[in-house]
């Protein structure tokens, strides 16, 4: 355990050169920018919203009433349409993601394998607003007239008929397909560090394939899927375009009804900014509820990030 | 004490359970995976499809340079300012973070690999990947915009370079962990200084890998919209390629506004951009992919 960390290089017994130390701050300095950029947005952006957190208080995420006309800035709704429409894509990609991972990692043949990877990554460079294009021309007339129209009929509590096929439940799937390649990429690293005696000591045991994933590779992956379903989550609740796209964009609709058109944290700052540039108030209550989305995103990656970093000293 | 230790593997399988009933359940189990794999796989055909039969009509190589026509409803023209834009922005993102990231690797790896403050900006860099992009670009309006009172191509260049940083220093610190030590310790006992080592041993032995991150790197920033809305802003005019003070388009915002119209012209031009974006985006990492690859075989074959 006495062994030098890799590339560190101890020179005992040299002189000091002034072009060494020099590189070194350098180095140290753009290593440091990262601490600085992440400390300076958080306290730039605070000031730049502070009249709008001094006029509306705690009310800017705790007040349902947002209408810039009568300088009524509560972000309530925004926060709610955020955490559903987050929690609908999970739903469904939580699942998908840990099957598809599973099924690379562990089922199918590397000739099937790495291809699928490949188109699986491919799915995660897609830039959001081509999701967003395909959204309003092809999935949202697909939704409505194949799936949402026969459930709003069928009565089922969550969905009432429809108004929209731009509503909270088209958001979640968009996110959904968005997430997919995400927390399936991580899984798929995750499966990958389960050493392969104890796949092979259940296998060995006349275990089937599923049975082996569930002795062997589920119990030990479980806080990297955690970590992974919260990259995922993280990454959802600040998608901005997509769902701008395809939430409706309503402010104040804090409702468990599925087909009610909402918006989220993210989609209402980009389809606002235009309205809000000339008026300092309403530019300061979105750039405030900005925060309260990179406080949020921030939680969620920090808590992630321990699991992964914790597991990655323990191993 | 892992997590998988104190379970008896029979009971958990449930010892009683039949042969033919397991083997039942592993291929329902397969066949979900299987499933799963088509729910992922399909949307990503249909949008490719789709993208490619709508887009590819309009495209020619005056879309690529001319601006769209003055009139909403007239058809022909292209993206040329917004294809003009984004390279503007990704090419000041790329010259922004690359050497900023590159150093800030070099000091991870190279100087103080589990000191206290390559622990932090490690953990750091990884929660910054995943901050939302729209927040970047709200961070660069209150500094940028704000502070010079205008929306600029250099202020969107600024915001894709922060999102860009961590992805960089990440992936770069990445391909210097895996230059031997030995090549460090052979040019070190020649006499070269410390300095010199890095930069003419370390860092091109690690170019190749560094490249791809810094590839993949651009892919994303290229995709970038949300951003670009609060600090390039939009300007449907050719701005020229030597200025940067001003509002400016990107590829992805003009597909942003054009699909959002009730115009079939600006519909169909909207698609064709995507077009150019999605081939775009592949080609970066498939080129990303390719270095990394040429690689991994000029390794084994030593």
């Amino acid at each position: 355990m006495t062994a030098l960390p890799a590339g560190r290089l101890v020179a005992t017994g040299q002189r000091r050169r002034p072009a060494d130390a020099l590189f070194k701050y350098i180095a140290t300095a753009c290593a440091s920018i990262v601490l600085i950029l992440l400390a300076g947005m958080l306290i730039r952006t605070t000031w730049a919203a502070w009249p709008a957190f001094q006029h509306e208080g705690i009310g800017l995420v705790t007040s349902n009433k947002w209408n810039p006309n009568t300088n009524s800035f509560g972000g309530l709704s925004f926060i709610f349409g955020t955490l559903v429409t987050s929690v609908i894509a999970l739903l469904i990609a939580v699942p998908t993601s840990l099957l598809i991972a599973l099924f690379v990692s562990e089922v199918a043949p590397p000739g099937i394998a790495t291809p699928l990877g490949w188109v699986v990554d491919l799915l995660a460079a897609v830039p959001s607003v081509i999701y967003g294009l395909w959204g309003v021309f092809v999935l949202v007339p697909f939704l409505t007239s194949d799936v949402w129209t026969p459930l709003s009929k069928s009565g089922f509590p969550l969905f009432s008929p429809l108004v929209s096929g731009r509503n909270f439940a088209t958001a979640g799937i968009i996110l959904a397909l968005m997430i997919i390649p995400i927390i399936s990429a991580i899984c798929r690293e995750v499966f990958r560090t389960v050493p392969a005696d104890e796949r092979e000591s259940a296998l060995a045991l006349g275990s089937t394939r599923w049975e082996m994933i569930r002795l062997s590779v589920l119990p030990r992956s479980r806080p990297g899927i955690v970590a992974a379903v919260m990259l995922g989550f993280g990454r959802a609740v600040g998608e901005t375009i997509a769902v701008a796209y395809l939430i409706g964009g309503v402010p104040n609709s804090i409702t468990w009804d599925l087909f009610k058109q909402g918006s989220t944290i993210a989609a209402n700052i980009a389809l606002q900014f235009n309205e809000a540039e000339s008026v300092p108030l309403f530019k300061a209550a979105l750039i405030g509820i900005g925060v309260v989305l990179f406080v949020i995103t921030l939680l969620i990656n920090m808590a992630a990030r321990l699991i992964i970093h914790r597991r990655g000293q323990a191993a | 004490m892992s997590a998988g230790e104190g379970r008896i593997p029979s009971l958990r399988t449930g010892g009683a359970i039949s042969l033919p009933a397991r083997r039942r359940r592993n291929r329902l189990m397969i066949t979900a995976m299987v499933g799963a794999v088509l729910l992922a796989v399909v949307p990503l055909v249909l949008i490719l499809a789709e993208v490619i039969i709508k887009g590819v009509g309009q495209l020619s190589l005056g879309f690529l340079t001319q601006p769209v026509p003055f009139s909403q409803i007239a058809a022909g023209g292209g993206y040329g300012a917004g294809i003009r834009g984004t390279i503007k922005m990704v090419v000041l993102g790329t010259v922004v973070s690359v050497p900023i990231g590159v150093l800030a690797a070099v000091y991870l790896n190279e100087y103080d690999p589990r000191g206290p403050l390559a622990t932090v900006v490690r953990f750091f860099a990884d929660v910054m990947t995943g901050i939302p992009s729209i927040f970047v670009g709200i961070f660069v309006f209150t500094v940028v915009v704000l502070g010079t009172h205008s929306f600029s191509s250099w202020a969107a260049g600024l915001a894709l370079g922060i999102l860009m940083l961590p992805v960089v220093v990440r992936t770069s610190e990445e391909a210097l962990r895996f230059v031997p030590n030995t090549l460090r310790e052979a040019s070190l006992a020649l006499g070269v200084r410390r300095w010199r080592t890095i930069v003419s041993v370390v860092l091109p032995t690690a170019l190749p890998t560094i490249t791809t991150g810094a590839l993949l790197a651009v892919a994303r920033a290229a995709g970038e919209t949300a951003p670009l809305l609060l600090t390039a802003f939009g300007n449907q005019l050719l701005v020229p390629w030597g200025s940067w003070n001003g509002p400016e388009e990107s590829l992805t915002l003009q597909i942003f506004t054009d699909s959002r119209s009730p115009f079939p012209a600006q519909q169909a031009r909207a698609w064709t951009g995507a077009l150019v974006l999605i081939v775009g985006v592949l080609i970066l990492s498939l080129v990303a992919r390719a270095i990394i690859a040429r690689r991994s075989t000029l390794r084994s074959a030593r």
